[in-house]
């Protein structure tokens, strides 16, 4: 498999061309706006959270396939997660796509897919936007949460 | 370390040997992910020739020292060298006289230099400074700092979907509180040329004086500050085949003898005590501390090295790759060019349907393609479209038809991904 097949693996692809949760969550109680510089992109993340845990998730934006695919595909991960479990994952993910993976840490199912990302170090930012704003949203931050 | 030289052509309209002068570019030769590099980022930075990096480590090599102080030898070389390229650059702008030439650190920083010297002078609440709708944000977020300090108001004239300056639309927009008017000669996001003689005649009907921003202009078009009439011209050494972190502001004499400095230090003094200082004339009034003596001297000769080539015969050379690859991309069913004005330089930002710029900018780099992906530092231009970003090619006279073939082949590749 070529490095670029690694990176724009089937998964992510399909989820960039369908994203999964995008939509405003009406009752969401936790809720944050990120945005990233460098490329202008944004997005808002929608959570539902009760007694501890993500009953439900979802987003709003449009960006790249790479961010598109992260925030898809996090929305799907975190729904039924405690918070804890939540900024575990979180964790887990960053070493991934910055390439400091600890194998068996965290188990990162389906997030496994984006591990092409830490061979394109402009690209971690796309990836990571929308959990770091995740963690805003959980930590019930106001205002903006940037990449930078 | 030898110059590489080749013969050149000397009659203007002969065309340009484009293999000869890719010979001049070492980096050229190199292979990115294993793949000859095209490199398609030249309003980002134009890459260097060997004549270039030849003047900057002769300049560390034999001369280095320090100017208008030592009474050594070396200063006295270092200083000839550096006033050398001050006259080299007066001529490639055809200003009428070298202190009217001020080395800074590229358009960046001359724009921030009018705007405190001359802006703090002059601005009061209730004025405005004119700019467009295409401005690069470094040619916008100064004025509007100056503007929201002085109380004053930034107005700006639009563009049209072809990414025109809309003349008639600027001209309402000229008033008698105009105190200035800032514009690009060249949109780096567009390509679009602005009409800057005319912009001039109708700014000076009302005696605003005009700067323009010519960071995009410089490598491509022969200017002439006279013919334009403008009162600041500003361009970057690293975008016209020089080294990075040099740059020049051109004002007319009258203007800068009356601005006060915009930083104080060496150099730019005649005599200090504790109670009082005595600025030296222009252009070092404005040269505070010690410049950047080897980047003058490469600026110098990468101007050299342009006017060896011929400006005309680059922009010839430069418009055939523009019509080319305009053309080529236009066939690209999905994709839209943004920025479709008459008067182009050669960049064209574009859009493909359902794909982000910078999707399209890994792969292509995965190609060996450099392109530039994103806003381009001008994000109202990208407001204005109503797109969050392009991709952005743009070229250099050492580019060829066979790379924009391969730019071609590039986003067929990316749609295939994306299929």
């Amino acid at each position: 498999m070529s490095e670029l097949d690694s990176l724009y693996q089937e998964v992510i692809l399909d989820h960039s061309k369908r994203p999964r949760n995008l939509r405003k969550l009406e009752g969401a109680n936790c809720q944050a706006c990120g945005y990233n510089p460098l490329c202008g992109d944004k997005v808002q993340v929608y959570l539902t959270v009760r007694d501890g845990r993500v009953v439900d998730a979802s987003f709003e934006g449009a960006g790249c396939a790479i961010s598109t695919a992260s925030a898809s595909i996090m929305t799907e991960t975190v729904k039924g997660k405690t918070v804890a479990e939540a900024e575990a994952l979180f964790d887990g993910f960053h070493d991934l796509v910055t390439g400091k993976a600890h194998p068996g840490r965290v188990d990162l199912g389906k997030l496994e897919v984006f591990s092409g990302v830490c061979d394109y170090p402009t690209r971690v930012k796309c990836a990571t936007l929308v959990w770091h704003t995740l963690r805003s949203a959980l930590e019930g931050d106001r205002g903006e949460v940037t990449t930078e | 370390m030898q110059a590489t030289t080749h013969l050149r052509h000397t009659d203007a309209g002969s065309a340009l040997d484009v293999e000869a002068v890719r010979r001049d570019f070492p980096i050229l030769k190199k292979k990115v992910r294993g793949k000859p590099l095209v490199y398609l980022d030249n309003a980002a930075t134009t890459q260097k020739p060997q004549q270039m990096l030849d003047a900057l480590t002769r300049f560390y090599v034999d001369t280095c020292a320090n100017i208008h102080r030592g009474l050594h030898q070396l200063s006295e070389h270092a200083t000839r060298e550096y006033e050398e390229a001050r006259e080299k650059v007066r001529r490639f702008l055809n200003a009428p006289e070298a202190r009217e030439i001020i080395f800074v650190r590229g358009a960046t920083e001359a724009v921030n230099l009018v705007a405190h010297s001359w802006g703090r002078g002059t601005l009061q609440p209730g004025d405005e400074v004119l700019i467009t709708g295409m401005e690069h944000h470094a040619n916008i977020v100064p004025w509007q700092v100056l503007c929201q300090e002085k109380g004053a108001k930034l107005r700006v004239a639009p563009i049209s979907d072809a990414g025109e300056l809309l003349l008639e639309e600027f001209e309402k927009r000229l008033g008698p509180r105009t105190r200035l008017v800032a514009v690009a000669h060249v949109s780096n996001a567009l390509g679009t040329v602005n009409p800057v003689r005319r912009i001039v005649e109708m700014a000076h009907r009302q005696k605003t004086p005009v700067f323009v921003d010519g960071a995009q202009a410089a490598p491509h078009t022969r200017i002439d500050v006279q013919a334009l009439d403008c009162d600041f011209y500003a361009f970057s050494g690293h975008k016209l085949y020089g080294p990075t972190g040099v740059g020049v502001l051109y004002g007319k004499a009258g203007l800068l003898e009356r601005m006060p400095p915009y930083q104080c230090g060496g150099d730019m003094i005649r005599s200090v005590t504790f109670e009082e200082t005595i600025f030296n004339t222009i252009p070092y009034k404005f040269e505070a501390g010690t410049p950047n003596i080897a980047g003058a001297i490469g600026l110098g000769a990468a101007i050299d090295y342009v006017e060896g080539i011929g400006l005309e015969r680059i922009a010839a050379h430069e418009h055939d790759l523009l019509a080319y690859a305009t053309r080529r991309l236009a066939e690209i069913p999905g994709l839209r060019i943004i920025g479709t004005a008459p008067e182009k330089a050669a960049v064209i930002s574009f859009v493909l349907d359902g794909i982000h710029a910078h999707d399209i900018g890994t792969i292509l780099d995965r190609e060996g393609i450099a392109v530039r992906a994103g806003h381009h530092c001008a994000q109202p231009v990208m407001a204005r479209f109503g797109v969050p970003a392009t991709t952005r090619a743009s070229f250099a006279f050492y580019n060829t038809r066979q790379e924009v073939d391969a730019l071609v082949a590039g986003i067929h590749k990316v749609q295939e991904v994306f299929r």
